[in-house]
């Protein structure tokens, strides 16, 4: 295939939504490091939702390329991280949000890291109350050792 | 020790799981309903595909019902339910506004031409913006805009007979239409 | 014919699989040593049918055989010999047949290698083996039949995904599932103590490297997993808490848990039914793992393609297996609860902890993989839950079980006793925060306070590590390989954590486009373009762009990046251009054509990124040097009927 026919069909076929191939901008959107930290955060955070599970900073399609584009904008404009954030679900609901909201229907989201981890350190603090006092009656001799 | 009715809680907790994977299997992850149900259909001035130098607007069809239909030549499904628009077009009185989705006009012209045109008005989205703005994120997508300029409903998906019957037309009696 | 043949042979499985099941379970239960031998013989057969039957598929993708509807969907004329085998396991069916491959496998092996277990006993864990693989060959049967044909036969087939046509096609799989399938023998081995009803206190013993095994393929499948992510999706990233990942990943966690927690039981006789529960849950979450995956339940990435009926099946399968488990759980571990004691910071209240927070980030990661389906199944419209909530959550679990790692490798057994590790430890404290200050001096532009917690943590892990190998320095020879393996498997830990903290602070990542000659400078490296040339390839065409690296004049490398548009069609591959040092990759990816010569392109930096798996590596190379420990070696074979 000559060249200019392969860019041409490849070219189109990156217009077409849900490729694989890279999500890649032409150049750096913002020359300010800060600016544009922020806007790769937040396109990591977006959810493209034509794709299987991909943000739109790792997905090419064309949906995603659209988004990457508004989100500059927005940030040109000065708008900030929840404006941007709330533009995005006016349209297209929670499901976009890579970071799910704090709401009352995501309490128990938010809460079960600390949650679980706080049953679970109370629960092996009450065992192992427990079975200290259980070694006070115990009479093996067993002399620990740090081998497995 | 621990008490033995303790043991039982990781076969409860099992069945409420099971119980929610059931249900999850008959939902489908992938369809997102549009938070724009129920708000105003937000409005848009685009280039008229036919002749881009004049210009097609939603604002002027306010005060009665209309279709708003995304599509694109390069759409398998747009291309399954042009059959349906021009039957909803020619038999029932709603006007349907076309939005050409990131398409070449040239492509888009004669696809009209050779499959038959169900729109009263046909828009060139070629930036996207506005189908960002209707929260599009696949073609085709249709939507029911009320007479009061209320998103009422949105079908995602190539349109079908059933779809229009059971989702569309309920809601369009509701409205006296 | 020959699929034909494959399918018969996966019928005749399915008979030896249900006699396995029934002369194991009820002969166990009846006493008789015929019922259970013949179970030990069921498995031989069932192993050898489920290999022709796999053989007699790989038979027909060499063939280009397109009758068959799998290999039609998953091969292709021009797909080369090497992906034509390993996309026997490319798809749904195909996967499961392995699967039920492996499940033969692994009985077969604690046949031949179990003798010192008594016969009851083994074979009620064969029999419970066999109930499993009655499931997956019923499932294959009645809904994902492999050799399904196609007619008339398709001209040309569909061809494998062309993201799954890289060599890392031909280890990840059969890897992950030799540590999926592998969860179930631990599984098996509760079950069987559950039946029994009295304590076989050995039971620990004996289930103790086979979870080690299982442990350690399925972190050489995550890992393998993880790497090839990392060059095949053209993003550079090495985890992203997609569903399949995390379906994945909460069993290795659980088996992790698992092997601690075996320790505990195998020494003092403790833990037992929780040890129990740990085993019945590892295998489970290793099923609804399947069950997500496979059944259209979550959206990923990853996902085989789906369908409603063989969801509810493996739902089912799942009801049955986990619910029968857990019902054998409930009715019978309460008797098996010992009594003992053991200090508040003893060996064993350290481990406690360590199962309280991986179980805890095993349950958060369901919560959080499951949550959008938890709404959407109660109305409360749809979220998404991605990175940016995993890796905050599940830092709230980790960070204390590293910290708490450190001291945990010294204490001894029963009683607190830290003190001969303590001074050794306060000394390497210091040292460790310096190191990781000098570490991000010398090597980065700027001071992170993450990165230097995280280096900190993984560094004075390191170092806790190399504490005891060193205080017992004068008697290497005689130390078991137990310790020499857990030494390694911390020591990986560590190490993976500082390749995690180094990738995860200072990665650059950086978008631009630039016409042949032109040069782009990333952290010090000259990245210049050197255009482009086009390539072909056995079933593809691409576009090769590549790249001269130099450092401060000094070249590097020369990389190269293809945009790749594969013969059957679908959407262009990128595949990246990688330089590996011991101190950062260096990653390039080719973009679009922007016209006139000029190019879009992805530069990436990724520091300290290869100890992440070299880190998970050591972690499993760990586990394989324990289970060469003496204790576990085989013992002269018992009179099995004596032991009866």
């Amino acid at each position: 295939m000559r060249l200019r026919g392969l860019c041409l069909t490849v070219w189109l076929a990156l217009s077409l939504p849900g490729g694989t191939a890279l999500a890649i901008d032409s150049e750096a959107a913002f020359a300010d490091p800060a600016m544009q930290a922020r806007y790769e955060n937040l396109n990591r955070e977006l959810r493209c939702l034509f794709c299987q599970n991909q943000s739109i900073a790792d997905s090419n399609a064309t949906l995603a390329q659209d988004l990457r584009r508004e989100v500059r904008d927005m940030m040109a404009e000065g708008r900030d991280d929840a404006d941007i954030r709330a533009f995005m679900t006016a349209r297209y609901g929670d499901f976009v949000l890579y970071d799910p909201p704090l709401a009352p229907r995501t309490w128990l989201l938010w809460a079960a890291p600390g949650l679980l981890v706080m049953i679970g350190i109370l629960a092996v603090v009450l065992v192992i109350r427990r079975r200290a006092r259980n070694l006070g009656d115990e009479t093996d001799g067993l002399q620990g050792e740090g081998e497995p | 020790m621990m008490h033995k009715a303790l043991f039982v809680l990781p076969g409860v907790g099992f069945i409420l799981l099971a119980v929610f994977l059931v249900r999850g299997l008959f939902l489908d992850p992938s369809r997102i309903p549009s938070p724009l149900i129920g708000a105003p259909a937000p409005q848009f001035n685009l280039p008229d595909l036919g002749d881009p130098s004049r210009e097609v607007t939603n604002l002027s069809w306010t005060g009665s019902p209309y279709l708003v239909n995304v599509w694109g030549t390069w759409c398998a499904g747009c291309r399954e339910e042009h059959e349906v628009l021009l039957d909803i077009a020619r038999n029932h009185e709603l006007p349907i506004l076309g939005i050409n989705w990131k398409d070449q006009r040239e492509l888009a012209l004669r696809w009209l031409a050779e499959l038959g045109n169900p729109y009263s008005a046909v828009g060139a989205d070629l930036e996207g913006r506005v189908a960002i703005d209707w929260g599009v994120y696949g073609a085709p997508e249709t939507f029911l805009v009320g007479a009061d300029g209320r998103v009422l409903w949105k079908h995602i998906g190539p349109l079908t007979v059933e779809a229009w019957r059971d989702e569309f037309l309920p809601r369009l009696q509701g409205q006296g239409g | 014919m020959i699929p034909e043949l494959g399918h018969f042979a996966l019928v005749l499985s399915l008979l030896l699989a249900l006699s396995q099941s029934w002369f194991g379970l009820v002969g166990a239960a009846r006493g008789r040593v015929d019922w259970m031998r013949s179970a030990q013989t069921s498995v031989a057969g069932q192993w050898l049918l489920l290999l022709l039957s796999f053989a007699a598929l790989v038979w027909s993708f060499i063939q280009f055989d397109f009758s068959v509807a799998y290999v039609a969907n998953t091969s292709n004329s021009l797909l080369p010999l090497f992906y034509r085998i390993a996309a026997a396991w490319g798809g749904h069916e195909g996967s499961l047949l392995l699967w039920a491959l492996i499940l033969a496998s692994w009985s077969a092996a604690i046949v031949a290698f179990s003798r010192q277990m008594p016969l009851p006993f083994r074979s009620r864990v064969l029999g419970i083996l066999g109930l499993v693989s009655v499931g997956f060959i019923l499932f294959m049967l009645f809904t994902s039949n492999p050799f399904d044909r196609l007619i008339p036969a398709a001209p040309e087939g569909r061809d494998l995904n062309p993201l799954l046509q890289d060599f890392a096609l031909a280890v990840h799989p059969p890897t992950l599932y030799l540590g999926y399938v592998g969860l179930a023998v631990p599984f098996a081995f509760a079950c069987a103590t559950l039946l029994e009803g009295r304590q076989e206190v050995d039971w620990a013993r004996w289930a103790r490297p086979w979870t080690l095994m299982a442990w350690l393929c399925l972190t050489v499948g995550i890992t393998l997993g993880s790497w090839w992510a990392y060059y095949e999706l053209g993003w550079g990233g090495y985890w992203f808490w997609d569903p399949v990942e995390n379906a994945s990943f909460m069993p290795w966690l659980m088996a992790t848990a698992l092997v601690h927690s075996l320790a505990v039981t195998e020494k003092r006789g403790l833990f037992r039914s929780w040890t129990l529960l740990l085993a019945v849950s590892a295998f489970s979450l290793s099923l609804l793992g399947t069950f997500l995956v496979r059944s259209g339940v979550l959206v990923s990435v990853h996902a085989f393609a789906t369908d409603p009926s063989r969801g509810l099946f493996i739902l089912g399968f799942l009801v049955a297996v986990i619910g029968g488990a857990l019902t054998l759980y409930a009715w019978r571990a309460p008797a098996l609860q010992a009594p003992g004691g053991f200090a508040p910071t003893s060996r064993e209240a350290f481990l406690l902890f360590n199962n309280a927070l991986l179980v805890a980030a095993t349950g958060l990661i369901l919560v959080g993989t499951l949550y959008p389906l938890f709404m959407d199944a109660l109305g409360l419209g749809k979220i998404s839950v991605g990175p940016p909530y995993f890796g905050v959550a599940f830092l709230v679990p980790m960070v204390p079980l590293l910290l708490l790692m450190v001291f945990g490798m010294h204490a001894a057994w029963k009683y607190s006793r830290l003190g001969v590790a303590k001074r050794p430890l306060f000394i390497l404290l210091p040292v460790a925060l310096l190191a990781a200050v000098g570490l991000i001096l010398a090597g980065y532009d700027h001071f992170s306070l993450a990165a230097f917690a995280g280096f900190g943590v993984a560094l004075w892990l390191m170092g806790s590590s190399l504490i005891a190998p060193w205080q017992r320095r004068d008697r290497w020879r005689s130390l078991p390989a137990g310790f020499w393996g857990m030494t390694l498997a911390h020591f990986g830990v560590g190490l993976f954590t500082l390749g995690v903290t180094g990738v995860e602070s200072y990665r650059i990542e950086r978008d631009l486009s630039l016409a042949p000659g032109e040069t782009a400078t990333l952290m010090g490296y000259d990245f210049r373009f050197d255009g482009t040339r086009e390539v072909q390839g056995p079933n593809y065409a691409a576009v090769e762009g590549s790249f001269t690296v130099t450092r401060e004049g000094e070249p590097v490398t020369v990389l190269t990046s293809q945009k790749r548009l594969y013969a059957s069609g679908g959407n262009p591959m990128t595949e990246a251009g990688i330089h590996v040092s011991p101190r950062r990759d260096l990653f390039v990816a080719l973009g679009e054509d922007l016209g006139a010569g000029k190019w879009s392109m992805r530069l990436q930096y990724k520091p300290l990124i290869r100890y992440v798996w070299l880190g998970a590596l050591l972690m499993a190379l760990g586990g394989l040097v324990a289970t060469a420990d003496r204790r576990y070696r085989v013992q002269p074979a018992e009179e099995e009927g004596a032991r009866a």
